[in-house]
């Protein structure tokens, strides 16, 4: 045992100096551990409660004819034709004008842009419009591209649409892109440069693949938004009831969260037992889309 | 200069050698026992600036072809700063520049109709740790080569490259795996061997072997001594043995106070630098007494 100069052991002195029992401290710990996990389950299990009651309703009422058929004043012969299309289109449409902007703008920003006070307020002004509420995008997508520009839109279109939503979830995709790229070090860039090549043929052969990963994570995040909005498309002038399914970017439509709501509004007990089924094919739609999106995203991660 | 008298009044008590090193110090061309020797590069009064911070000023040397020059120094005094100035990769941090002149093969490649990325490819950089592209083995030593509009057979190139960084025999097999299932020295190989595939006039090499374990240091240090035959070849090195062993000539930069910017202390043939060098710190940095 160690001897200090004054005769007591390093033992004694510890224990005179700290406190010995350690089981207090320990019914923390576990109290804190039990602490998060409540606070865990608690957004779980309300999320559970809300699905299953959602699926007791709504799963008996699905069948093929459900979903293709168009709304009626009946609730027993409405169905989401129109609307599952709508949703559809406009997914498509978002996905292909929102991903090349965005991961564009995403590339010049972290690649290109000189670092000066322009870039600056860019880069603050894009967090910020992540956090603008969807609404006020539906009304500048009413002003914009249904007024304004409606010759070349057609109006209340799902062009009309989809440009709204795209703007809607763009920032969510340029800083899930920005973050990709920048997680990439530095000496991939340095190896490539060092070769002369120039930088769009080092973004192009290497950063790109390598932040394909986390660029899809943030695509998949803002479609499943988009999909799911419903305050912007009524500004823009999507239908509550529509008789035809959309044929042309430029023809009216509705959505699934529009026609859901449409439901919910009416009295009738059938309407809500219709609400509830749409909600199950909304999901549906939003579970099929996320997996192609991982799939996507797990087949170039495996590639690096 | 204070610096320029103390070396002046040292000269006199000294051997005839030493007025040869001075005259390289001025700039002029070093000869070796009277034979004419090929400039590779010659640098004059080059500075670099990160920003508003000087980080080496005024260095001037030159290097000679087909011959390994090693740039040493303590830590921080620019010796990175410095290489990388040699192939324009300096400026692509923001806000750094580099002022003076750098040339090659009498074109200097810091005047204004210079393309960098065409620099890039006629010089070539090694960095510190190895960082091949996660890609295929293959790919990583024909991607500079095909973006750089290469016209001859591909397969034959990416062979030759790797046969030169002595990589060829332990990966003929399995060209096609990535580049990073390769241990930390056949990795550093690569990225010799991707460098060799632009066909350079010159390879800078940043410590290349300060993150490898001795065995694969010893490769390393073979391939160098066989690629003088055909480039010019500059290395940084913190290691004073391996500068010893490998060079022909050696540069000492050295900073006299924290906060000033490097210079290029002394310059001389590497026998000469490692056994009777002109200046007391450079003898005491070779010798040990600092690092």
């Amino acid at each position: 045992m160690t001897q200090s100069t004054t005769g007591i052991s390093q033992r004694d002195r510890a224990e005179a100096d700290f406190k010995p029992s350690t089981s207090r401290r320990h019914a923390l710990d576990w109290a804190f551990a039990v602490l998060v996990f409540i606070a865990t389950m608690t957004g779980l299990v309300v999320l559970a409660v809300l699905l299953v009651d959602i699926a007791v309703d709504g799963v008996p009422r699905l069948s093929w004819g459900f979903i293709n058929s168009f709304p009626s004043s009946f609730p027993e012969n409405a169905g989401v034709y129109p609307a599952l299309l709508g949703s559809l289109f406009l997914l498509l449409l978002i996905a292909l004008l929102s991903v090349p902007v965005g991961v564009g703008a995403a590339i010049y920003l972290e690649e290109y842009a000189p670092d000066n006070w322009l870039t600056r307020i860019i880069e603050i002004n894009i967090s910020n419009l992540a956090g603008v509420p969807s609404i006020i995008y539906g009304l500048l997508g009413l002003a914009l591209f249904v007024n304004y520009l409606g010759p070349i839109t057609g109006g209340k279109s799902v062009l009309s649409g989809a440009l709204t939503l795209t703007l809607l979830i763009l920032p969510i995709i340029i800083i899930a892109t920005r973050e990709a790229l920048r997680a990439i070090p530095d000496t991939v860039r340095e190896g490539g440069f060092a070769l002369g090549a120039t930088r769009w043929e080092v973004v192009r052969s290497h950063l790109l693949p390598m932040a394909l990963p986390g660029a899809l994570t943030g695509t998949i995040l803002a479609l499943s938004r988009a999909i799911g909005e419903a305050a912007p498309l009524i500004v823009v002038g999507a239908a509550t009831y529509i008789t035809f399914a959309p044929d042309s970017p430029f023809s009216e439509y509705s959505a699934l969260p529009i026609q859901i709501f449409s439901w919910i509004s009416q009295p009738q007990e059938g309407f809500q037992i219709d609400a509830a089924a749409g909600i199950v094919v909304l999901m549906a739609v939003l579970i099929l889309a996320n997996s192609f999106a991982i799939w996507l995203r797990n087949r170039y991660q495996r590639r690096t | 200069m204070e610096s320029e008298k103390t070396r002046e009044e040292r000269k006199v008590s000294e051997a005839p050698e030493s007025r040869q090193s001075a005259r390289e110090m001025a700039g002029g061309t070093p000869s070796v026992a009277g034979e004419p020797s090929a400039l590779g590069m010659r640098i004059e009064n080059l500075s670099a600036f990160y920003g508003s911070f000087k980080a080496i000023t005024d260095v001037s040397m030159d290097i000679q072809a087909n011959k390994v020059t090693a740039i040493i120094g303590p830590s921080g005094c620019g010796k990175s700063t410095f290489i990388r100035c040699l192939n324009r990769m300096h400026e692509v941090i923001p806000g750094a520049r580099a002022e003076g002149h750098v040339a090659l093969d009498d074109q200097d490649i810091y005047a204004k109709n210079v393309d960098p990325v065409n620099v890039r490819r006629r010089i070539g950089m090694v960095f510190q740790k190895p960082n091949p592209f996660s890609k295929s083995i293959y790919e990583n030593v024909a991607w500079g080569a095909r973006i750089n509009g290469y016209k001859g057979d591909m397969d034959e190139l990416v062979e030759r490259s790797l046969r030169d960084a002595a990589l060829w025999d332990e990966v003929k097999d399995k060209l096609k795996k990535s580049g990073l299932d390769l241990s930390g020295g056949q990795q550093q190989r690569l990225c010799i061997a991707r460098t060799l595939a632009v066909e350079p006039e010159v390879i800078l090499m940043d410590e290349p072997a300060s993150a490898l374990d001795p065995v694969s240091t010893q490769k390393i240090e073979d391939t160098m001594a066989d690629l003088k035959q055909s480039y010019t070849v500059v290395i940084v090195t913190h290691n004073m043995q391996q500068a010893a062993r490998i060079s022909d000539y050696t540069g000492f930069f050295y900073i006299e106070n924290m906060g000033d910017p490097g210079r290029l202390w002394e310059f001389d043939e590497t026998e000469k630098m490692f056994s009777n060098p002109d200046r007391k710190e450079t003898e005491d940095y070779v010798t040990g007494r600092f690092g």
